[in-house]
């Protein structure tokens, strides 16, 4: 009986400090994204209402999406995201599968090498990519984001796939192997497709920095045609400071996608993590 | 006798020298495709540039030519007091920052672990997900909706306040030089709890139920379970989560540029090595950009992330006690 109780008071205890974070979590997210549905006046006078009919109005949102261009700042941090995980996930897998597949000189080295780049960020390089990307002609493209935020995320990902290829079972190489198969092709239609639970794991874990990166597209790609919705909203905010209605929703608007994402991929990402990458 | 220019031999050699050219010659090109790419790009847009870095920092530019300046660029960030006095300024501010981050997104990820592994508790998933959710959110999204809602202009943090009797305690803590960067700070523990969050939660699942039985069958449960049985197989996880917390701090930037912009202000009371480097490096109103002196700041950085990783690896990791299951 006493047990019971204590059980029920401790399992009350924990819920109610579960939802006192969790609604320290959604708060601030909750307040912006209803303030986005009302009248400047309604904004002010009180702000924790929700939106009614005398309160509703889109005004914001008609400004953001007249003087933003929030289409093309999608668009192109769309492009840089999905393209650099391509590279990272097709890049990363060759590079493991050479490492935990053969044996040669140099494999431990190599691996090492690869390995630097987990504990050591890219940005201290910043001044030097900088400049090869001026000498380059590729500052102010999409290519410049796409290559850094590439050469960012291969260190993690052969890191992590490695492990995964090691797993596979040799039997099926071999077979393989004695069916004459190339070791191009070993790699593409026997090994790749296992891989496919793995490389979903390493393409969340990069997709979120890479969408939200603010420091790369202010400093290599800062032109209006390339900037990254993380760049336009910053830029569009800064310049609307005193227009709350636009802010708010342009915050909302961008708030918006990286739920979207997170909502589809929350199951994957929380897998990945919780799999024992970093055990 | 046989000459040098016997022909006759000739074939023979060959034959001879045949499996070991042969043997040297092969070189499995598949292995050199599979590398290639990955460490292509890896080494020309990150090691190269980092080292090329380091190697700028020992430059500098007269009349738009670079003139090799030796160790002179350090001398000015560590000698000259306009140089050295901001650069103190952003190391400890960013000390203070690690250091909130440690005592309080560290502490608070593992309580909120280890409430969320409890075996029976119910919608776990849900206070998952939810926590989850601002480490998705942009810097910039986090720092101006923070900045809104702190403002005194729109009244929710003092309404709030007042709603719980403590009006008193409000105060424009962005504003304020004395409190700007704990604000920030805290914000930023906001934002990514969900990560030692996980983190701790995944090592904690790892347990295996017989030690945790066992503890039970001498008498430990719940809290002291959870000291004497749970925190210590925990460990080496807790310290991955410091190192990683170190190197994100110390190279931080976005959240303090898109809360307090470029100048990290007030009165650079919030400036981070992040921030000091950005300045520096590419300029701001009137100050001009120079990438030589930025240079020499990113070593100072790159060091001093060094020197705490290598502590780390040498002195902590090795002496943590590991235990296989």
């Amino acid at each position: 009986m006493i047990t019971n109780y204590k059980n029920r008071l401790n399992t009350l205890a924990a819920h109610s400090g579960l939802i006192l974070y969790t609604c320290i979590v959604l708060f601030p997210v909750f307040v912006v994204v209803i303030n986005s549905f009302k009248t400047r006046k309604a904004i002010f006078r009180d702000p924790l209402a929700l939106p009614n009919a005398d309160s509703f109005s889109l005004i914001g949102y008609e400004t953001v999406l007249k003087q933003g261009d929030f289409f093309l700042y999608f668009q192109n941090s769309m492009i840089v995201t999905i393209v650099s995980l391509f590279f990272i996930l097709i890049f990363g897998a060759m590079a493991a599968f050479a490492l935990a597949e053969y044996r040669f000189k140099g494999n431990f080295l190599t691996g090492l090498y690869l390995a630097l780049g987990i504990m050591i960020p890219i940005r201290l390089g910043t001044v030097a990519i900088l400049e090869l990307m001026v000498q380059t002609g590729l500052v102010n493209t999409l290519w410049a984001l796409i290559l850094v935020y590439t050469a960012q995320g291969l260190p993690l990902a052969v890191f992590i796939l490695s492990e995964f290829m090691k797993q596979v079972s040799q039997d099926l190489k071999d077979a393989g192997r004695v069916d004459g198969l190339s070791e191009y092709r070993i790699f593409y239609r026997l090994v790749l497709p296992l891989m496919r639970p793995a490389m979903a794991t390493v393409a969340v874990f990069n997709m979120i920095p890479i969408w939200n990166d603010l420091w790369f597209p202010l400093i290599l790609a800062p032109a209006e045609e390339v900037k990254t919705l993380t760049l336009g909203s910053q830029v569009f905010i800064g310049q609307f400071v005193t227009d709350w209605n636009a802010v708010l929703s342009a915050l909302s608007l961008a708030i918006l996608p990286a739920l979207g994402l997170y909502v589809i991929f929350s199951r994957q990402l929380i897998r990945g993590i919780t799999s024992g990458a970093v055990k | 006798m046989q000459t040098v220019f016997d022909l006759t031999e000739l074939p023979n050699f060959l034959g001879k020298l045949m499996p070991k050219l042969k043997k040297q010659s092969k070189i499995r090109w598949h292995i050199v495709v599979f590398l290639a790419p990955a460490i292509f790009i890896y080494t020309a847009v990150m090691i190269y540039p980092l080292f090329n870095t380091l190697r700028l920092a020992l430059f500098t530019k007269v009349d738009q030519t670079r003139l090799y300046v030796g160790l002179e660029n350090f001398q000015t960030l560590f000698g000259d007091p306009i140089w050295s006095d901001q650069f103190w300024n952003a190391l400890g501010n960013n000390l203070s920052f690690f250091m909130v981050h440690m005592l309080v997104q560290n502490p608070i990820g593992i309580a909120l672990a280890a409430i969320l592994s409890h075996p029976t508790l119910r919608f776990s998933s849900f206070y998952r997900t939810a926590i989850f959710i601002p480490t998705m959110l942009s810097f910039v999204i986090v720092g101006f909706a923070w900045k809104l809602i702190l403002s005194p202009i729109w009244g929710i943090a003092p309404g709030l306040l007042d709603f719980v009797g403590l009006k008193s305690l409000y105060a424009p803590w962005l504003g304020k030089e004395a409190y700007a960067l704990t604000t920030l700070s805290l914000i930023s523990v906001w934002q990514f709890v969900g990560i030692p969050m996980m983190l701790i939660y995944a090592a904690l699942l790892s347990i295996p139920d017989e030690i945790l039985e066992a503890a039970e069958v001498d008498g430990i449960t719940g809290f002291s379970a959870f000291w004497k049985i749970k925190l210590p197989l925990i460990l080496p996880s807790i310290g991955i989560i410091s190192i990683l917390t170190f190197v994100a701090n110390f190279n931080a930037f976005d959240l303090i540029y898109a809360a307090q912009g470029a100048l990290a202000g007030p009165n650079f009371s919030t400036d981070i090595l992040g921030t000091f480097m950005y300045r520096t490096f590419f300029g701001f109103q009137l100050q001009l950009g120079d990438p030589h002196m930025g240079s020499a700041i990113a070593s100072a950085m790159f060091a001093i992330i060094l020197i705490g990783v290598c502590l780390y690896l040498f002195g902590v990791q090795s002496r943590m006690r590991r235990y296989q299951f």
